[in-house]
């Protein structure tokens, strides 16, 4: 690896130090360099056949350590270029940190280790897992989009507050949840996260060409929040956590945003707008089954 | 009693099979259950067909017994029975019904308005003139005509909706 480096850098460093002479020897130096050129491309072009013959299908002649000896990969250690991203991981996380000392012997300070040791290990280890294979997490599943769902469906929502209700498609979310809004001046729909599997998609389409969606409104976003701090004092602490749903200002205003672009959509398709006021429902002689949506 | 009669030249529609939906003509009777039959300017070749899968039209063509493919066409185009069958009322409720079925829902509310805006006309109307009736005493209702007249404006645009 280190010899490999060597002769990479002499290469580099040569047609460098030529570059930076001037005028008379700089053609010459061009006509090595593009001779080098063309000799590496030369090189790289050409593979060699096996050195390896072939004494019945699926056996070599030569064995593993042979043929590491026969093809010199003892020679040929390559290492990827370190990336700027990876100079900057080199950055070892902190260790300790020094606190004030409060209290008694208030004063001077002391060091806190960050990353304390374990306070207590159990008596019996836990036995090693059998490896699996194929089981992904959640964050690395594939996710999928029906074929007739596209950025500007309507959608009718089956299940929730808004069941019944049809809705426009904005985008799919990075957990697989679709983005969906009313507008919320139609049918008091916010932006909002939809399952792909409790949903209807209709064949009717705005077009959501030029719609610009904030880059912020992500599942994190739309995560519902808890909040977990319980002091010890069970009367109270139902009451503390959220009952109360608020509408913060942001949500309000990237309602706007979003919303105004699609409205001028939507106002371009004669009755679109009473459309996606209206519900949808079932009756007498309808048979989802044999509805064209 | 009977007014459609199997006879050569007689055109028919095939309510099932492969070919559903289709006009042909009777060209010849095999047997008691099978006819000859041709469709040229339908896309049906000439072949042997069930006459339970046969529905007769009021169409006949002038062609005699065995003609070849070229004479049913010829008869076909002189009598422009494409054009005929696409005026009758049998054509235009299959029509309507293929159309019913390829309803989307969108299309479901736009006749669903068409229709509630046709009715309250018609019933505005009807209220109209119940009151004219009652007010007058026992007069007759021949003026049940003017409501049509205004009804066929406001209709055309509600069938353009349906559409």
């Amino acid at each position: 690896m280190a010899g490999e480096k060597a002769a990479g850098e002499k290469k580099p460093g040569e047609k460098a130090a030529g570059k930076k002479k001037t005028g008379e020897k700089k053609p010459a130096e061009q006509k090595a360099s593009q001779k080098e050129v063309g000799e590496k491309k030369k090189k790289i072009k050409k593979h060699h056949a096996s050195r390896n013959p072939v004494l019945a299908r699926g056996i070599g002649r030569y064995s593993r350590s042979a043929m590491y000896a026969r093809k010199a990969l003892y020679k040929r250690k390559y290492t990827a270029p370190e990336t700027k991203i990876e100079k900057k991981k080199k950055e070892k996380p902190r260790a300790t940190i020094t606190k004030p000392v409060g209290g008694d012997k208030n004063g001077g300070s002391r060091v806190v280790k960050i990353r304390k040791m374990p306070r207590y290990y159990p008596t019996e280890d836990v036995p090693r897992k059998l490896l699996s294979h194929g089981k992904k997490p959640f964050c690395q599943h594939k996710r999928r989009l029906r074929a007739s769902i596209t950025p500007g469906t309507v959608l009718i929502l089956l299940t929730g507050r808004h069941r019944g209700k049809r809705v426009v498609f904005l985008k799919q979310l990075a957990t697989g949840l679709l983005l969906v809004t009313g507008p919320l001046v139609i049918n008091r729909v916010p932006l909002r996260r939809a399952h792909q599997k409790f949903v209807i998609a209709t064949s009717t389409k705005v077009d959501i060409s030029g719609v610009k969606i904030p880059k912020h409104l992500t599942d994190a976003y739309f995560k519902k929040k808890r909040l977990r701090k319980p002091k010890h004092q069970e009367g109270e602490i139902f009451d503390t956590e959220k009952e109360k749903y608020e509408i913060t200002e942001q949500r309000k205003s990237d309602q706007k945003a979003v919303d105004s672009q699609i409205l001028a959509r939507i106002k371009k398709v004669p009755q679109l707008r009473g459309y996606l006021r209206s519900t949808f429902c079932l009756s007498n002689g309808v048979y989802p089954h044999k509805l064209v949506f | 009693v009977f007014k459609r009669f199997v006879e050569i030249g007689r055109v028919a529609f095939i309510s099932f099979g492969p070919h559903a939906g289709k006009l042909v003509a009777i060209v010849d009777v095999i047997d008691q259950n099978r006819a000859l039959v041709d469709g040229p300017c339908s896309g049906v070749r000439r072949q042997a067909m069930p006459f339970k899968c046969m529905q007769l039209t009021d169409f006949v063509l002038k062609f005699p017994h065995s003609a070849r493919q070229k004479c049913v066409r010829l008869a076909w185009e002189k009598e422009n029975i494409n054009e005929k069958w696409a005026a009758t009322r049998w054509a235009k409720k299959i029509e309507a019904r293929e159309k019913k079925a390829k309803m989307t829902d969108f299309d479901r509310y736009k006749v669903m308005k068409a229709k509630k805006m046709r009715n309250r006309i018609i019933k505005h109307e009807m209220k109209k003139l119940q009151k004219m009736s009652s007010k007058k005493g026992k007069k007759p209702e021949k003026s049940e005509k003017p409501e049509k007249v205004q009804k066929s404006e406001k209709v055309q645009k509600a069938q353009k909706a349906q559409k």
